[in-house]
């Protein structure tokens, strides 16, 4: 009686956390990814300096263990560790806001053209392919410019350029689940388009959907670093990993470890994230083993 | 051919108008104007100056006078630059960009393709675990910190190539950008190339081939490389969008007076027709990126029409 039972009870779930898990490489990733997020949200608690007050009696101190600020200063004298954590909250907080919001966009934009098919079809793909060829990064360097600098207009931005992929990815899945049969005994059923779409089509696409929004994340925390590298992304003192690169550079002559530290940091967390997408595929792609 | 050739040019005419309402919409229905300035003027002198650019017009014949010299090809003068058209500063930034984009691009297909193809001939062996775990460090890293980064190292430590100062510009000027712009493309090449080249060599096709006794470099070169080749014509076309964008950054990093530092510049300025010139540039460009890449789609895969 014990394996059938055992088969029926596998999780999903659980299993995929085990493939995930398999490689050492994605475990060093989860567990770097998690230190970062870590470090950046407790922050503000846990160092007694502020990404802020400059403190001019500790300019350009190079890295150090003895003194405590083992990231050194920068041309203020505030603690560059304090204030690359600072970088990679703002990063990775852009990154999460922007990509739910382009994954949620993209997700019923492509499940609606694809379960209804026809005219609206034609239309919303249409549109898609019209806004492919918008030049989007000017467009959102503009904004920036016109209406100041303001994180909302970061995420709004960001979430309007990448939501476009998605859209068509979906789209794709959906024209394939509709033709299953679970769809049309829903339909039977009486259940309405709304419905159909949310509770039948979109859960069934999840899968593509986490793997695409784990990859989305990291274009989209390149692009927000991008702004800021312009000078264009947040607003002094507070810093992102783009804007803490840009100071970097134009010191890099005199003090190095300003570029090369932001510069591994964003690295990092876009390399864990990328990677993590990559496992995530593997592992949820039935015909590797 | 000649009908889809003017298919596809009818139908970038929509595109191009949605960009240019776009961008037209976005300028001037935000407040501020591009000559409110700090320094007060004559109320008559402004006056004057707003009706020199017919900004005292209402909007929509503004709109509609840009739309006519557009369509005349005149892209109108530009508000900060005074005495230059925005044709004439596209003119001059323009060849810098594409020279760099190219090189950038070339680079990339070259050196991208050739790892990839090398890392799928031995599937797991140390030629293909090492080029691929620098590729993935590759996609990682954006050329806005590569380009500060080879600028510490070739220009400042070794001394071995200009960092900048752009005069006249020679090849070793434009070495440096090339390369930054080009490295993450490189490893996404080479990730992709890899990926459909592993696809590809478990064909029927390639099976047939070798079961006739060709050999490997033979098999690689006349039947799996076409088909090989498909995706990464499917990833160029965004590819070459990213690299105009990205050739922004490099820009402003190394100093170089191509279109994306006048971008930036006007849009800081508010300089309308600069902005509405140079955006539609870059989407003019992405179409027909986008249209090389339908062409290459031809002819890699006979079986895509292109009449559709």
């Amino acid at each position: 009686m014990s394996a059938p039972v055992a088969v029926a009870e596998r999780r999903p779930r659980r299993e995929l956390w085990r493939r995930l898990c398999a490689r050492r490489s994605t475990r060093a990733a989860l567990l770097t990814l998690g230190l970062i997020v870590l470090a950046a949200v407790l922050v503000p608690w846990l160092s007694p300096y502020d990404y802020s007050s400059p403190s001019w009696t500790h300019i350009f101190t190079a890295p150090t263990w003895a003194g405590g600020q083992v990231f050194g200063t920068d041309a203020l004298g505030r603690d560059l560790l304090v204030r690359v954590m600072w970088g990679c909250r703002i990063s990775l907080l852009v990154g999460l806001v922007a990509s739910v919001v382009s994954v949620v966009i993209g997700v019923l934009w492509g499940a609606t053209a694809g379960y209804l098919g026809g005219r609206t079809d034609a239309l919303l793909m249409r549109s898609v392919d019209v806004l492919y060829s918008v030049p989007f990064i000017p467009l959102v360097i503009v904004l920036n410019v016109l209406f100041g600098r303001h994180l909302v207009l970061v995420f709004i931005g960001i979430g309007a350029v990448s939501w476009l992929d998605i859209a068509r990815i979906v789209r794709g899945q959906t024209l394939a689940i509709c033709s299953r049969e679970y769809v049309d005994a829903a339909r039977a059923l009486g259940v309405r388009t709304p419905a159909m779409i949310c509770r039948h089509v979109v859960p069934n696409i999840m899968g593509i959907v986490i793997v695409y929004a784990t990859l989305t994340v990291p274009a989209v925390i390149l692009f927000e670093a991008l702004l800021s590298f312009l000078g264009l992304g947040v607003q002094a003192p507070l810093a992102s990993l783009g804007s803490l690169v840009a100071d970097g550079a134009s010191e890099m002559q005199s003090n190095p470890y300003l570029l090369i530290i932001p510069s591994i940091l964003l690295a990092l967390i876009v390399l864990c994230l990328n990677h993590l997408g990559d496992a995530l595929r593997d592992a949820l792609d039935p015909h590797e083993p | 051919m000649a009908r889809f050739l003017l298919r596809r040019l009818l139908s970038a005419l929509p595109t191009l108008l949605v960009i240019a309402t776009l961008a037209f919409a976005l300028l001037h229905l935000t407040p501020g104007g591009p000559f409110d300035s700090d320094r007060t003027l004559v109320a008559q002198i402004q006056r004057a100056i707003e009706a020199r650019y017919h900004l005292d017009e209402p909007v929509w014949r503004q709109y509609l006078r840009y739309l006519n010299d557009l369509a005349h090809g005149d892209l109108g003068p530009s508000f900060t630059y005074r005495d230059t058209s925005v044709n004439q500063i596209i003119a001059q930034g323009l060849p810098i960009d594409l020279a760099i984009g190219g090189c950038a691009i070339g680079f990339a297909l070259l050196v991208g393709g050739a790892i990839g193809l090398g890392a799928a001939s031995r599937p797991g062996s140390l030629r293909d675990r090492l080029p691929m775990t620098l590729a993935m460090i590759g996609i990682s890293v954006p050329s806005f910190v590569i380009a500060p980064l080879l600028i510490l190292i070739f220009a400042m430590r070794l001394h071995w190539l200009p960092s900048g100062d752009w005069v006249g510009g020679s090849w070793r000027h434009l070495l440096l950008p090339s390369l930054a712009l080009a490295l993450p493309y490189t490893a996404f090449i080479a990730r992709i190339v890899r990926a459909s080249a592993l696809d590809v060599m478990g064909n029927a096709h390639i099976r047939t081939a070798r079961a006739k006794g060709l050999g490997d470099t033979a098999v690689l070169l006349r039947h799996a490389l076409r088909p090989t080749l498909m995706p990464l014509v499917s990833y160029l076309g965004p590819a070459l969008a990213s690299v105009l964008t990205g050739s922004i950054v490099i820009e402003q990093v190394f100093g170089l007076p191509g279109v994306g530092r006048f971008f930036i510049g006007g849009a800081l300025n508010r300089d309308y027709t600069l902005v509405m010139g140079l955006t539609l540039l870059y989407g003019a460009l992405i179409i027909v990126g986008n249209f090389v890449v339908d062409l290459c789609y031809a002819w890699l895969d006979p079986r895509v029409r292109l009449n559709r």
